[in-house]
């Protein structure tokens, strides 16, 4: 069983200061959705009032088509595992798991079952009879998921629970998190800062911003087609120059900028001025330069990352811009101080609003 | 102690060991040691002590268990001596005493630590903490006027119209003693359970919550195990400051009340035997001790938990 989330203009107030600004989003039975946003956009907020712990101060959250406003927490049928898993100490590992069943007055021995097969299930078997001290970190993590899952909710909320771990157990525990949902089929809501997570795990990802919900799209468009700059820069590097539209035609746009006058596509810039976003990895350097969108550079730092490798490059007027090339051996990289030409294709590049804020 | 050295010097080490040496031996083992000596050796004239009849014995221990009186419980009627019925007396009320401060200062914990707005909590402990400044004497004295036959508490029971006849207070057994010693030791349970509950993880009662769990569940389940070693630490000091009180029993007692305290401190005064008062007030001493031991060890709790 799992059931969709419908968020309808909800806001959210902490005194004066707006957290949560009009949100609106429909998350689909059996989704995989993120709120990706830096800390302090508001994501952590839609979070809590989703589980019931926070009330929306206008708008109205619905889980599976129910208004689920005036229910506490513990009437709702989702289940959320919190930053730091608030596992219980003073249990065993099996009772953390079985709380929930517990609470609803399952007997002893099927609570017993119920919680070996969940310690299967987020493979961990064998840990019934230890304490939460005695286990890892990424131990504790699938404790804090089968304690979730003992519930049957139909919905799980994920709050940063994969921030404490290192980077390979959170690689690690991205895919299972993901092999869990499909076996299960329980809608998701994952919050996260960390737009690696966001895109590696997710359907459909909601980037957040100072209490707004950016754009809601698949993690390729996200990527892809950002909305405005605040999506293009956080999710993802950009090389930003800024200027002002000359000529609109077709979707396209000249564009000009101290640097010259470059073609991009056209963002809906809603009569606001915008910015031009191209990203690294877009870019090429050359000895002579291109037909369009061609800029000079001297070559700066040039910084090896393993399956890629970034120069950096300042223009004549000092701005500084970077470039991405494989590590593949199908491009030289150039010498420190070359002088060369930074270059891109113009479907490549696009003209965005800023952040859409308040006021 | 190196690590003092290092940073006091030797002369301001010295001082501070000499001085916490003088608390401890002067304050604390000597005149204990002494009492403690006492209390083996019999009540003589001053010409006799070191005689051939001061001799070290149980004799003054004994002397608990002199003078039977006849009591009755639930229609079934027992003879037992006087002292014994009065320290069983004095260990139960003091029971009772230390369960209602738990069940007062429990909530009001909870709600310091976990609901009220943090900025207004200095206001809460300063207005709990006004009444302590006040002496002893005077807060037993307060409750004395409160629970007089035409005292503010009768009045205002019969305005409210809960009762038509003002009641005795001060004259029913022990419950001016209880309501007395109540009040002055509440805030000894209410500290320590404060701070066990406020170390607990707020996300832990939330992912209770989430889980389905009701208010009483959470408490049950989660918040009391978590509070257990500063619910001990509080008890243990309700109890045995409660079973030691002498001045709130002298001033709150009535008729039919009586405190082993206050038996030792008749043996002192009255009596002016020492010995004897030495050898109850070392059996009060040892017989709580026991019974918080049997306490701790019937509710799972450790010593070192206690300390923390």
């Amino acid at each position: 069983m799992s059931a969709g989330i419908d968020l309808e203009n909800v806001c959210c107030d902490f005194g004066t200061f707006r957290a949560v600004d009009n949100a609106n989003v429909s998350i689909r039975p059996g989704e995989f959705f993120s709120f990706l946003g830096p800390s302090g956009c508001g994501k952590t907020t839609i979070l809590r009032m989703v589980s019931g712990f926070i009330e929306p101060t206008e708008g109205t959250i619905r889980i599976g088509g129910k208004d689920v406003k005036g229910t506490r927490p513990n009437q709702r049928p989702t289940a959320l595992i919190f930053q730091n898993l608030a596992l219980f100490p003073l249990m065993p590992i099996w009772e953390n798991i079985s709380f929930g069943l517990e609470v609803r007055g399952v007997d002893k021995a099927t609570r017993r079952k119920k919680a070996e097969e969940l310690l299967k299930l987020v493979d961990l078997p064998g840990a019934a009879d230890k304490m939460v001290s005695q286990l890892s970190g990424g131990q504790k993590q699938r404790v804090a998921i089968a304690r979730a899952l003992a519930v049957e909710p139909q919905v799980m909320l994920l709050d940063e629970p994969l921030s404490a771990l290192d980077l390979k157990l959170r690689q690690h525990m991205r895919a299972e998190l993901r092999a869990i949902q499909q076996r299960t089929g329980v809608t998701f809501i994952y919050i996260t800062h960390d737009q690696g997570e966001a895109l590696a795990m997710s359907d459909r990802v909601g980037v957040m911003s100072q209490g707004r919900i950016q754009q809601i799209a698949d993690p390729r468009e996200i990527y892809n087609n950002p909305v405005n700059g605040f999506v293009a820069g956080f999710v993802g590097e950009n090389n930003i120059f800024e200027g002002q539209v000359q000529q609109a035609a077709g979707g396209m746009a000249s564009f000009v900028t101290p640097h010259g006058t470059f073609r991009a596509r056209l963002g809906d810039l809603g009569g606001k001025a915008g910015k031009l976003y191209v990203r690294p990895e877009h870019t090429v350097l050359s000895s002579t330069p291109a037909t369009e969108n061609s800029v000079p550079v001297t070559i700066g730092d040039i910084s090896f990352e393993g399956s890629f490798i970034a120069i950096h490059a300042t223009t004549e007027t000092g701005a500084a811009l970077t470039s991405e090339i494989r590590n593949d051996g199908s491009a030289t990289v150039p010498e420190r101080g070359a002088r060369m030409f930074m270059s891109f294709d113009p479907a490549r590049a696009a003209i965005l609003p800023d952040a859409n804020v308040r006021g | 102690m190196q690590d003092m050295l290092r940073r006091y010097g030797p002369g301001l080490t010295l001082l501070m060991c000499l001085l916490v040496a003088f608390w401890l031996i002067m304050l604390v083992i000597v005149p204990n040691i002494t009492l403690f000596e006492q209390s083996f050796r019999p009540y003589l004239p001053v010409t006799e002590i070191g005689g051939p009849r001061d001799t070290y014995s149980l004799g003054n221990y004994m002397k608990v268990f002199d003078g039977r009186v006849e009591k009755s419980i639930l229609g079934f009627s027992y003879t037992i001596p006087v002292h014994v019925y009065t320290f069983l007396l004095t260990i139960f009320y003091s029971m009772v005493v230390t369960v209602l401060c738990f069940l007062m200062a429990y909530p009001l914990a909870y709600y310091m630590a976990k609901i009220v707005n943090p900025r207004s909590l200095p206001t809460l402990i300063l207005l709990l903490f006004i009444p302590l400044w006040v002496s002893e004497v005077l807060r037993a004295f307060a409750w004395w006027i409160i629970l007089a036959f035409k005292g503010p508490l009768n009045a205002l029971l019969q305005a409210v119209g809960l009762i038509e006849d003002p009641i005795r207070w001060t004259n029913m057994g022990y419950t001016g003693v209880v309501i007395g010693l109540i009040y002055t030791y509440v805030l000894f349970m209410l500290f320590p359970v404060y701070n066990a509950i406020q170390s607990l993880d707020t996300n832990q009662i939330e992912a209770a919550e989430d889980l389905g769990a009701p208010w009483w569940k959470i408490h049950w389940r989660i918040v009391l195990p978590h509070a257990k070693p500063g619910i001990a630490s509080g008890s243990v000091m309700v109890f045995m400051l409660s079973a030691g009180s002498l001045l709130v029993p002298s001033i709150l007692g009535s008729t039919t009340s009586q405190w082993f305290t206050q038996t030792i401190d008749q043996w002192f005064k009255d009596a002016l035997d020492w010995n004897t008062a030495s050898a109850y007030a070392f059996l009060l001493l040892l017989l709580c001790t026991l019974i918080v031991t049997l306490a701790m060890w019937l509710f799972r709790v450790k010593l070192s938990d206690i300390a923390k």
